[in-house]
Protein backbone atom coordinates (compact mmCIF):
# COMPACT_ATOMS: atom_id res chain seq x y z
CA UNK A 1 0.00 0.00 0.00
CA UNK A 2 2.94 2.33 0.48
CA UNK A 3 3.74 2.06 -3.19
CA UNK A 4 0.45 3.53 -4.40
CA UNK A 5 1.46 5.18 -7.63
CA UNK A 6 -1.88 6.02 -9.16
CA UNK A 7 -4.93 7.98 -8.16
CA UNK A 8 -7.35 5.11 -7.70
CA UNK A 9 -5.20 2.94 -5.45
CA UNK A 10 -4.22 5.99 -3.38
CA UNK A 11 -7.90 6.84 -2.87
CA UNK A 12 -8.65 3.26 -1.84
CA UNK A 13 -5.65 3.15 0.47
CA UNK A 14 -6.68 6.41 2.13
CA UNK A 15 -10.27 5.28 2.63
CA UNK A 16 -9.14 2.03 4.26
CA UNK A 17 -6.49 3.70 6.40
CA UNK A 18 -8.90 6.36 7.64
CA UNK A 19 -11.36 3.70 8.71
CA UNK A 20 -8.61 1.65 10.37
CA UNK A 21 -7.32 4.74 12.16
CA UNK A 22 -10.72 5.66 13.59
CA UNK A 23 -11.50 2.09 14.66
CA UNK A 24 -8.02 1.60 16.09
CA UNK A 25 -8.30 4.86 18.03
CA UNK A 26 -11.58 3.81 19.66
CA UNK A 27 -10.31 0.26 20.24
CA UNK A 28 -7.17 1.59 21.93
CA UNK A 29 -9.20 3.64 24.39
CA UNK A 30 -11.55 0.72 24.93
CA UNK A 31 -8.48 -1.34 25.88
CA UNK A 32 -7.35 1.40 28.25
CA UNK A 33 -10.79 1.62 29.81
CA UNK A 34 -11.84 -1.99 30.07
CA UNK A 35 -8.32 -3.08 30.91
CA UNK A 36 -8.38 -0.69 33.82
CA UNK A 37 -11.80 -2.00 34.81
CA UNK A 38 -10.56 -5.58 34.78
CA UNK A 39 -7.55 -4.61 36.91
CA UNK A 40 -9.61 -2.78 39.48
CA UNK A 41 -12.12 -5.63 39.51
CA UNK A 42 -9.34 -8.11 40.25
CA UNK A 43 -7.95 -5.87 42.93
CA UNK A 44 -11.24 -5.37 44.73
CA UNK A 45 -12.51 -8.97 44.38
CA UNK A 46 -12.02 -9.94 47.96
CA UNK A 47 -12.91 -6.59 49.48
CA UNK A 48 -14.89 -6.53 52.71
CA UNK A 49 -18.59 -5.77 52.29
CA UNK A 50 -19.21 -2.06 52.69
CA UNK A 51 -16.05 -0.97 50.93
CA UNK A 52 -15.82 -0.31 47.27
CA UNK A 53 -16.10 -3.23 44.88
CA UNK A 54 -15.44 -2.54 41.22
CA UNK A 55 -18.23 -4.36 39.38
CA UNK A 56 -19.63 -2.07 36.73
CA UNK A 57 -16.95 -1.25 34.10
CA UNK A 58 -17.62 2.46 34.23
CA UNK A 59 -14.02 3.39 33.23
CA UNK A 60 -14.31 1.32 30.07
CA UNK A 61 -17.68 2.76 29.17
CA UNK A 62 -16.56 6.32 29.85
CA UNK A 63 -13.32 6.05 27.90
CA UNK A 64 -14.86 4.23 24.92
CA UNK A 65 -17.66 6.78 24.80
CA UNK A 66 -15.12 9.60 25.09
CA UNK A 67 -13.01 8.15 22.30
CA UNK A 68 -16.07 7.68 20.09
CA UNK A 69 -17.03 11.32 20.68
CA UNK A 70 -13.47 12.48 20.01
CA UNK A 71 -13.40 10.44 16.79
CA UNK A 72 -16.75 11.89 15.73
CA UNK A 73 -15.55 15.42 16.46
CA UNK A 74 -12.31 14.75 14.59
CA UNK A 75 -14.32 13.49 11.61
CA UNK A 76 -16.77 16.38 11.51
CA UNK A 77 -14.81 19.32 12.95
CA UNK A 78 -11.24 18.22 12.26
CA UNK A 79 -10.65 20.49 9.25
CA UNK A 80 -11.96 23.58 11.03
CA UNK A 81 -9.80 22.87 14.06
CA UNK A 82 -6.67 22.55 11.96
CA UNK A 83 -7.45 25.90 10.32
CA UNK A 84 -8.14 27.62 13.66
CA UNK A 85 -4.87 26.36 15.08
CA UNK A 86 -2.99 28.23 12.37
CA UNK A 87 -4.89 31.54 12.78
CA UNK A 88 -6.00 31.32 9.16
CA UNK A 89 -8.72 33.65 7.91
CA UNK A 90 -11.10 32.79 5.10
CA UNK A 91 -11.16 34.71 1.83
CA UNK A 92 -14.82 35.13 0.97
CA UNK A 93 -14.74 38.46 -0.86
CA UNK A 94 -11.25 39.37 -2.07
CA UNK A 95 -10.14 42.79 -0.78
CA UNK A 96 -6.93 43.25 -2.76
CA UNK A 97 -5.25 42.09 -5.97
CA UNK A 98 -3.33 39.27 -4.29
CA UNK A 99 -6.49 37.79 -2.83
CA UNK A 100 -8.33 38.20 -6.12
CA UNK A 101 -5.51 36.38 -7.90
CA UNK A 102 -5.55 33.59 -5.31
CA UNK A 103 -9.31 33.07 -5.64
CA UNK A 104 -9.04 33.03 -9.44
CA UNK A 105 -6.18 30.52 -9.34
CA UNK A 106 -8.11 28.24 -6.97
CA UNK A 107 -11.15 28.39 -9.27
CA UNK A 108 -9.01 27.57 -12.30
CA UNK A 109 -7.41 24.59 -10.60
CA UNK A 110 -10.77 23.37 -9.34
CA UNK A 111 -11.89 23.22 -12.97
CA UNK A 112 -8.68 21.54 -14.13
CA UNK A 113 -8.77 18.88 -11.41
CA UNK A 114 -12.48 18.19 -11.66
CA UNK A 115 -13.20 18.75 -7.96
CA UNK A 116 -15.71 21.26 -6.55
CA UNK A 117 -14.24 24.62 -5.57
CA UNK A 118 -12.71 24.44 -2.08
CA UNK A 119 -12.92 27.19 0.53
CA UNK A 120 -9.90 29.47 0.43
CA UNK A 121 -7.91 30.54 3.52
CA UNK A 122 -4.84 32.68 4.15
CA UNK A 123 -2.41 32.07 7.04
CA UNK A 124 -0.79 35.29 8.28
CA UNK A 125 2.78 34.00 8.13
CA UNK A 126 5.66 35.41 6.10
CA UNK A 127 7.15 32.00 5.34
CA UNK A 128 5.81 30.52 2.08
CA UNK A 129 3.86 27.33 2.60
CA UNK A 130 0.47 25.83 1.80
CA UNK A 131 -1.77 23.05 3.01
CA UNK A 132 -5.13 21.46 2.31
CA UNK A 133 -7.57 19.92 4.73
CA UNK A 134 -11.03 18.38 4.59
CA UNK A 135 -12.98 15.15 4.52
CA UNK A 136 -13.67 14.73 0.83
CA UNK A 137 -13.66 16.88 -2.32
CA UNK A 138 -17.16 18.17 -1.64
CA UNK A 139 -16.08 19.87 1.61
CA UNK A 140 -12.43 20.80 1.43
CA UNK A 141 -10.24 23.78 2.29
CA UNK A 142 -7.05 25.12 0.74
CA UNK A 143 -4.85 27.50 2.74
CA UNK A 144 -1.73 29.43 1.73
CA UNK A 145 0.52 31.65 3.80
CA UNK A 146 0.71 35.39 3.13
CA UNK A 147 4.38 34.84 2.31
CA UNK A 148 3.48 32.44 -0.50
CA UNK A 149 1.21 35.04 -2.11
CA UNK A 150 3.91 37.68 -2.21
CA UNK A 151 6.88 35.54 -3.20
CA UNK A 152 5.48 33.30 -5.92
CA UNK A 153 4.36 34.39 -9.39
CA UNK A 154 1.03 33.38 -10.88
CA UNK A 155 2.23 30.16 -12.54
CA UNK A 156 4.01 28.98 -9.42
CA UNK A 157 0.99 29.80 -7.25
CA UNK A 158 -1.13 27.82 -9.70
CA UNK A 159 1.20 24.83 -9.40
CA UNK A 160 1.11 24.89 -5.59
CA UNK A 161 -2.69 25.11 -5.53
CA UNK A 162 -2.86 22.25 -8.05
CA UNK A 163 -0.65 20.17 -5.72
CA UNK A 164 -3.00 20.81 -2.82
CA UNK A 165 -6.05 19.95 -4.93
CA UNK A 166 -4.26 16.74 -5.83
CA UNK A 167 -4.20 15.87 -2.13
CA UNK A 168 -7.91 16.71 -1.96
CA UNK A 169 -8.74 14.57 -4.96
CA UNK A 170 -6.89 11.47 -3.77
CA UNK A 171 -8.35 11.78 -0.26
CA UNK A 172 -4.96 12.33 1.41
CA UNK A 173 -6.62 15.20 3.24
CA UNK A 174 -9.05 12.86 4.96
CA UNK A 175 -6.36 10.67 6.50
CA UNK A 176 -4.00 13.52 7.31
CA UNK A 177 -6.66 15.74 8.90
CA UNK A 178 -7.92 12.85 11.04
CA UNK A 179 -4.38 12.21 12.22
CA UNK A 180 -3.80 15.86 13.08
CA UNK A 181 -7.08 16.08 14.99
CA UNK A 182 -6.58 12.82 16.88
CA UNK A 183 -3.00 13.72 17.82
CA UNK A 184 -4.38 16.89 19.38
CA UNK A 185 -7.10 15.00 21.23
CA UNK A 186 -4.73 12.40 22.64
CA UNK A 187 -2.24 15.06 23.70
CA UNK A 188 -5.01 16.75 25.70
CA UNK A 189 -6.15 13.51 27.30
CA UNK A 190 -2.58 12.42 28.00
CA UNK A 191 -1.87 15.69 29.78
CA UNK A 192 -5.01 15.46 31.88
CA UNK A 193 -4.57 11.79 32.74
CA UNK A 194 -0.92 12.05 33.74
CA UNK A 195 -1.85 14.80 36.18
CA UNK A 196 -4.83 12.82 37.50
CA UNK A 197 -2.81 9.63 37.87
CA UNK A 198 -0.05 11.33 39.80
CA UNK A 199 -2.62 12.79 42.15
CA UNK A 200 -4.68 9.61 42.42
CA UNK A 201 -1.74 7.29 42.91
CA UNK A 202 -0.59 9.24 45.94
CA UNK A 203 -3.98 8.86 47.63
CA UNK A 204 -4.85 5.30 46.67
CA UNK A 205 -1.43 3.77 46.23
CA UNK A 206 -1.10 2.85 49.87
CA UNK A 207 -4.47 1.13 50.18
CA UNK A 208 -4.20 -0.73 46.88
CA UNK A 209 -0.71 -1.86 47.55
CA UNK A 210 -1.60 -3.06 51.00
CA UNK A 211 -4.71 -4.85 49.78
CA UNK A 212 -2.74 -6.64 47.11
CA UNK A 213 -0.25 -8.00 49.62
CA UNK A 214 -3.00 -9.26 51.92
CA UNK A 215 -4.76 -11.20 49.19
CA UNK A 216 -1.64 -12.09 47.29
CA UNK A 217 -1.43 -15.82 47.65
CA UNK A 218 -5.14 -16.62 47.37
CA UNK A 219 -5.89 -15.59 43.79
CA UNK A 220 -4.60 -17.73 40.94
CA UNK A 221 -4.67 -14.88 38.42
CA UNK A 222 -2.07 -12.76 40.17
CA UNK A 223 0.83 -13.00 37.64
CA UNK A 224 -1.63 -12.15 34.87
CA UNK A 225 -2.80 -9.18 36.90
CA UNK A 226 0.74 -7.89 37.20
CA UNK A 227 1.40 -8.26 33.47
CA UNK A 228 -1.86 -6.60 32.48
CA UNK A 229 -1.25 -3.79 34.97
CA UNK A 230 2.19 -3.19 33.60
CA UNK A 231 0.95 -3.14 29.99
CA UNK A 232 -1.91 -0.88 30.98
CA UNK A 233 0.28 1.72 32.66
CA UNK A 234 2.69 1.53 29.74
CA UNK A 235 -0.17 2.22 27.32
CA UNK A 236 -1.11 5.37 29.20
CA UNK A 237 2.45 6.63 29.16
CA UNK A 238 3.06 5.81 25.52
CA UNK A 239 -0.30 6.95 24.09
CA UNK A 240 0.77 10.50 23.22
CA UNK A 241 4.05 9.26 21.78
CA UNK A 242 2.39 6.57 19.67
CA UNK A 243 -0.11 8.95 18.13
CA UNK A 244 2.65 11.43 17.35
CA UNK A 245 4.61 8.64 15.66
CA UNK A 246 1.51 7.71 13.65
CA UNK A 247 1.25 11.28 12.43
CA UNK A 248 4.90 11.31 11.41
CA UNK A 249 4.71 7.90 9.80
CA UNK A 250 2.21 8.86 7.11
CA UNK A 251 3.93 7.80 3.95
CA UNK A 252 6.20 10.39 2.34
CA UNK A 253 5.43 8.98 -1.09
CA UNK A 254 2.03 10.68 -1.12
CA UNK A 255 3.92 13.93 -1.86
CA UNK A 256 5.35 12.49 -5.10
CA UNK A 257 1.87 11.54 -6.24
CA UNK A 258 0.53 15.02 -5.44
CA UNK A 259 3.45 16.58 -7.33
CA UNK A 260 2.64 14.39 -10.34
CA UNK A 261 -1.03 15.32 -10.13
CA UNK A 262 -0.11 18.99 -10.03
CA UNK A 263 1.96 18.55 -13.18
CA UNK A 264 -0.96 16.77 -14.80
CA UNK A 265 -3.46 19.49 -13.91
CA UNK A 266 -1.30 22.48 -14.89
CA UNK A 267 0.61 20.72 -17.71
CA UNK A 268 3.49 22.79 -16.33
CA UNK A 269 5.83 20.73 -14.09
CA UNK A 270 8.51 23.39 -14.23
CA UNK A 271 6.24 25.84 -12.42
CA UNK A 272 5.97 23.50 -9.43
CA UNK A 273 9.72 22.81 -9.52
CA UNK A 274 10.36 26.57 -9.37
CA UNK A 275 7.79 27.04 -6.61
CA UNK A 276 9.30 24.27 -4.48
CA UNK A 277 12.74 25.74 -5.03
CA UNK A 278 11.55 29.13 -3.78
CA UNK A 279 9.73 27.62 -0.80
CA UNK A 280 12.73 25.55 0.21
CA UNK A 281 15.08 28.50 0.06
CA UNK A 282 12.89 30.78 2.15
CA UNK A 283 14.62 31.48 5.41
CA UNK A 284 12.38 30.76 8.38
CA UNK A 285 10.27 27.74 9.40
CA UNK A 286 6.52 28.22 9.28
CA UNK A 287 5.76 28.89 12.92
CA UNK A 288 1.99 28.94 12.42
CA UNK A 289 1.92 25.22 11.71
CA UNK A 290 1.97 23.16 14.87
CA UNK A 291 3.93 19.94 15.07
CA UNK A 292 0.87 17.73 14.74
CA UNK A 293 -0.10 19.32 11.41
CA UNK A 294 3.32 19.28 9.74
CA UNK A 295 2.42 16.47 7.36
CA UNK A 296 -0.42 18.52 5.87
CA UNK A 297 1.85 21.13 4.28
CA UNK A 298 3.53 21.18 0.89
CA UNK A 299 6.95 21.65 2.48
CA UNK A 300 8.14 20.71 5.94
CA UNK A 301 7.12 23.68 8.10
CA UNK A 302 9.51 22.69 10.86
CA UNK A 303 12.54 22.90 8.58
CA UNK A 304 14.03 19.69 9.89
CA UNK A 305 17.26 18.22 8.49
CA UNK A 306 15.66 14.77 8.70
CA UNK A 307 13.48 15.68 5.75
CA UNK A 308 16.44 15.72 3.37
CA UNK A 309 17.75 12.30 4.36
CA UNK A 310 17.04 8.88 2.95
CA UNK A 311 16.95 5.56 4.74
CA UNK A 312 14.67 3.64 7.07
CA UNK A 313 14.70 6.16 9.93
CA UNK A 314 13.91 9.06 7.62
CA UNK A 315 11.17 7.05 5.94
CA UNK A 316 9.55 6.36 9.30
CA UNK A 317 9.84 9.76 10.91
CA UNK A 318 10.07 12.21 8.04
CA UNK A 319 6.92 13.94 6.93
CA UNK A 320 8.15 15.02 3.50
CA UNK A 321 10.49 13.57 0.90
CA UNK A 322 13.79 15.31 0.17
CA UNK A 323 13.10 18.49 -1.76
CA UNK A 324 15.97 17.89 -4.19
CA UNK A 325 14.40 14.64 -5.36
CA UNK A 326 10.96 16.22 -5.76
CA UNK A 327 12.44 19.02 -7.88
CA UNK A 328 14.48 16.53 -9.92
CA UNK A 329 11.42 14.40 -10.68
CA UNK A 330 9.45 17.47 -11.78
CA UNK A 331 12.25 18.72 -13.98
CA UNK A 332 12.48 15.25 -15.56
CA UNK A 333 8.79 15.55 -16.39
CA UNK A 334 9.57 18.87 -18.05
CA UNK A 335 12.38 17.25 -20.01
CA UNK A 336 15.00 19.30 -18.22
CA UNK A 337 18.02 17.47 -16.96
CA UNK A 338 18.95 18.36 -13.41
CA UNK A 339 22.40 19.86 -13.80
CA UNK A 340 24.67 19.95 -10.77
CA UNK A 341 22.35 18.33 -8.26
CA UNK A 342 19.53 20.83 -8.62
CA UNK A 343 19.76 22.71 -5.33
CA UNK B 1 -19.94 -29.23 -11.14
CA UNK B 2 -23.16 -27.29 -11.25
CA UNK B 3 -22.01 -25.38 -8.20
CA UNK B 4 -18.81 -24.26 -9.93
CA UNK B 5 -20.76 -23.06 -12.96
CA UNK B 6 -23.13 -21.18 -10.69
CA UNK B 7 -20.30 -19.41 -8.89
CA UNK B 8 -18.62 -18.54 -12.17
CA UNK B 9 -21.85 -17.08 -13.54
CA UNK B 10 -22.33 -14.99 -10.41
CA UNK B 11 -18.76 -13.67 -10.67
CA UNK B 12 -19.24 -12.76 -14.34
CA UNK B 13 -22.48 -10.97 -13.60
CA UNK B 14 -20.92 -9.03 -10.73
CA UNK B 15 -18.02 -7.99 -12.94
CA UNK B 16 -20.37 -7.00 -15.79
CA UNK B 17 -22.42 -4.79 -13.49
CA UNK B 18 -19.27 -3.09 -12.22
CA UNK B 19 -17.96 -2.47 -15.72
CA UNK B 20 -21.32 -1.13 -16.92
CA UNK B 21 -21.49 1.26 -13.99
CA UNK B 22 -17.97 2.46 -14.63
CA UNK B 23 -18.83 3.27 -18.24
CA UNK B 24 -21.98 5.13 -17.23
CA UNK B 25 -20.07 7.10 -14.63
CA UNK B 26 -17.39 8.08 -17.15
CA UNK B 27 -20.02 9.03 -19.72
CA UNK B 28 -21.64 11.41 -17.25
CA UNK B 29 -18.29 12.87 -16.30
CA UNK B 30 -17.67 13.62 -19.98
CA UNK B 31 -21.06 15.35 -20.29
CA UNK B 32 -20.35 17.35 -17.15
CA UNK B 33 -16.94 18.42 -18.39
CA UNK B 34 -18.55 19.53 -21.66
CA UNK B 35 -21.03 21.69 -19.77
CA UNK B 36 -18.13 23.25 -17.84
CA UNK B 37 -16.72 24.59 -21.10
CA UNK B 38 -20.10 26.17 -21.88
CA UNK B 39 -20.20 27.84 -18.47
CA UNK B 40 -16.77 29.38 -18.92
CA UNK B 41 -17.49 30.55 -22.47
CA UNK B 42 -20.64 32.33 -21.31
CA UNK B 43 -18.68 33.91 -18.49
CA UNK B 44 -16.31 35.38 -21.06
CA UNK B 45 -19.21 36.75 -23.11
CA UNK B 46 -20.36 38.64 -20.04
CA UNK B 47 -16.90 39.97 -19.27
CA UNK B 48 -16.09 41.48 -22.66
CA UNK B 49 -18.41 44.55 -22.49
CA UNK B 50 -16.79 45.61 -19.19
CA UNK B 51 -13.35 45.40 -20.73
CA UNK B 52 -14.36 47.40 -23.78
CA UNK B 53 -15.94 50.09 -21.63
CA UNK B 54 -12.78 50.35 -19.51
CA UNK B 55 -10.37 50.84 -22.41
CA UNK B 56 -12.54 52.72 -24.88
CA UNK B 57 -11.75 56.18 -23.58
CA UNK B 58 -7.98 55.82 -23.67
CA UNK B 59 -7.62 53.81 -26.85
CA UNK B 60 -9.31 55.98 -29.43
CA UNK B 61 -6.67 55.16 -32.00
CA UNK B 62 -7.23 51.44 -31.78
CA UNK B 63 -10.84 51.46 -32.89
CA UNK B 64 -10.37 48.57 -35.29
CA UNK B 65 -9.07 46.30 -32.57
CA UNK B 66 -11.92 47.23 -30.23
CA UNK B 67 -14.55 46.79 -32.89
CA UNK B 68 -13.13 43.38 -33.84
CA UNK B 69 -13.54 42.24 -30.23
CA UNK B 70 -17.11 43.51 -29.97
CA UNK B 71 -18.09 41.91 -33.28
CA UNK B 72 -16.52 38.57 -32.37
CA UNK B 73 -18.24 38.62 -28.99
CA UNK B 74 -21.67 39.33 -30.45
CA UNK B 75 -21.24 36.60 -33.00
CA UNK B 76 -20.22 34.16 -30.30
CA UNK B 77 -23.31 34.98 -28.22
CA UNK B 78 -25.50 34.48 -31.25
CA UNK B 79 -24.01 31.14 -32.22
CA UNK B 80 -23.89 29.74 -28.69
CA UNK B 81 -27.66 29.24 -28.53
CA UNK B 82 -27.51 26.86 -31.50
CA UNK B 83 -26.17 23.35 -31.11
CA UNK B 84 -23.51 23.29 -33.81
CA UNK B 85 -20.34 22.41 -31.94
CA UNK B 86 -17.88 23.03 -34.74
CA UNK B 87 -19.37 26.44 -35.46
CA UNK B 88 -19.25 27.35 -31.76
CA UNK B 89 -15.64 26.25 -31.58
CA UNK B 90 -14.76 28.34 -34.65
CA UNK B 91 -16.48 31.48 -33.38
CA UNK B 92 -15.05 31.16 -29.86
CA UNK B 93 -11.62 30.74 -31.41
CA UNK B 94 -12.08 34.03 -33.24
CA UNK B 95 -13.09 35.76 -30.02
CA UNK B 96 -9.99 34.37 -28.32
CA UNK B 97 -7.83 35.72 -31.10
CA UNK B 98 -9.44 39.16 -30.97
CA UNK B 99 -9.00 39.36 -27.20
CA UNK B 100 -5.37 38.33 -27.39
CA UNK B 101 -4.71 41.05 -29.95
CA UNK B 102 -6.46 43.57 -27.72
CA UNK B 103 -4.39 42.53 -24.69
CA UNK B 104 -1.21 42.82 -26.74
CA UNK B 105 -2.19 46.32 -27.81
CA UNK B 106 -3.03 47.38 -24.24
CA UNK B 107 0.57 46.50 -23.31
CA UNK B 108 1.74 49.40 -25.47
CA UNK B 109 -0.31 52.01 -23.57
CA UNK B 110 1.64 52.60 -20.31
CA UNK B 111 -0.85 55.21 -19.05
CA UNK B 112 -3.65 52.74 -19.48
CA UNK B 113 -1.74 50.04 -17.69
CA UNK B 114 -1.17 52.30 -14.70
CA UNK B 115 -4.87 52.53 -14.02
CA UNK B 116 -5.89 50.01 -11.34
CA UNK B 117 -8.98 49.08 -13.27
CA UNK B 118 -7.02 47.76 -16.20
CA UNK B 119 -4.85 45.61 -13.94
CA UNK B 120 -7.91 43.99 -12.46
CA UNK B 121 -9.55 43.47 -15.83
CA UNK B 122 -6.38 41.97 -17.25
CA UNK B 123 -6.33 39.55 -14.35
CA UNK B 124 -9.98 38.68 -14.95
CA UNK B 125 -9.35 38.12 -18.66
CA UNK B 126 -6.26 36.00 -17.98
CA UNK B 127 -8.23 33.97 -15.49
CA UNK B 128 -11.14 33.56 -17.92
CA UNK B 129 -8.86 32.36 -20.70
CA UNK B 130 -7.20 29.97 -18.26
CA UNK B 131 -10.54 28.64 -17.11
CA UNK B 132 -11.68 28.00 -20.66
CA UNK B 133 -8.38 26.28 -21.38
CA UNK B 134 -8.61 24.12 -18.26
CA UNK B 135 -12.24 23.28 -18.92
CA UNK B 136 -11.24 22.06 -22.37
CA UNK B 137 -8.32 20.18 -20.87
CA UNK B 138 -10.58 18.47 -18.36
CA UNK B 139 -13.03 17.59 -21.13
CA UNK B 140 -10.29 16.11 -23.30
CA UNK B 141 -8.80 14.19 -20.37
CA UNK B 142 -12.19 12.80 -19.34
CA UNK B 143 -13.15 11.98 -22.93
CA UNK B 144 -9.84 10.19 -23.48
CA UNK B 145 -10.36 8.18 -20.31
CA UNK B 146 -13.89 7.26 -21.47
CA UNK B 147 -12.76 6.35 -24.99
CA UNK B 148 -9.89 4.22 -23.72
CA UNK B 149 -12.04 2.39 -21.21
CA UNK B 150 -14.66 1.63 -23.86
CA UNK B 151 -12.16 -0.09 -26.13
CA UNK B 152 -10.17 -1.98 -23.54
CA UNK B 153 -10.70 -5.68 -23.00
CA UNK B 154 -12.76 -6.83 -21.10
CA UNK B 155 -14.87 -3.68 -20.70
CA UNK B 156 -15.38 -3.61 -24.45
CA UNK B 157 -17.80 -6.50 -24.14
CA UNK B 158 -20.15 -4.44 -21.99
CA UNK B 159 -19.71 -1.25 -24.02
CA UNK B 160 -22.51 -2.06 -26.46
CA UNK B 161 -25.02 -2.63 -23.69
CA UNK B 162 -23.95 0.56 -21.94
CA UNK B 163 -24.54 2.58 -25.08
CA UNK B 164 -20.97 3.81 -25.06
CA UNK B 165 -19.79 5.67 -28.13
CA UNK B 166 -16.46 7.46 -28.52
CA UNK B 167 -16.62 11.08 -27.40
CA UNK B 168 -15.08 13.64 -29.75
CA UNK B 169 -12.08 15.55 -28.48
CA UNK B 170 -12.03 19.33 -28.54
CA UNK B 171 -9.64 20.17 -31.32
CA UNK B 172 -8.34 23.30 -32.95
CA UNK B 173 -10.68 23.90 -35.87
CA UNK B 174 -9.09 27.08 -37.08
CA UNK B 175 -5.72 26.47 -38.73
CA UNK B 176 -4.76 30.06 -38.12
CA UNK B 177 -4.73 29.33 -34.38
CA UNK B 178 -2.03 26.74 -34.97
CA UNK B 179 0.09 29.23 -36.88
CA UNK B 180 2.97 30.84 -34.99
CA UNK B 181 1.88 34.34 -34.03
CA UNK B 182 3.72 37.08 -35.86
CA UNK B 183 5.18 39.68 -33.52
CA UNK B 184 5.56 43.03 -35.19
CA UNK B 185 8.24 45.06 -33.46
Amino acid sequence: MDDAVDLFSQQQSNRVRSRVLLIGFIAFFAWLGFGGDWIFWQMTLGAEPGTYRHVIPWIGIALTLGAAIAAFVAWTRGPERVLWSTNAYEVVDPVNDDERRLVNVVEEMAIASGVPKPRVWIVPDEDPNAFATGRDPASSHVAVTAGLLTQLNRDELQAVVAHELGHVKNLDVRLMTLLAALVGAVALVGDFMSRAMRGGARVHGASLGGGGRRRGGKKGGNPLLVVVLALWILSWLLAPLITRLLALGVSRKREYLADAMSAQFTRNPKALADALHKIEHAAAPTTSMKRGSAHLCIADPLGRRLTNREGVFAELFGTHPPMAIRVAKLKAMAYQRDVGGGM
Amino acid sequence: MFFVLLILTVLVVVWAVGAYNTLISLKNQVANAWKQIDVQLKRRHDLVPNLIAAVKGAMNFERETLEAVVAARNQAVQVSSGGDVSKIAAVEGQLTGALHRLLAVVESYPDLKATANIGQLQEELTSTENKIAFARQLYNDTATQYNTKQRQVPTVFVAGVAGASPAPLWELTDDSERAVPKVEL
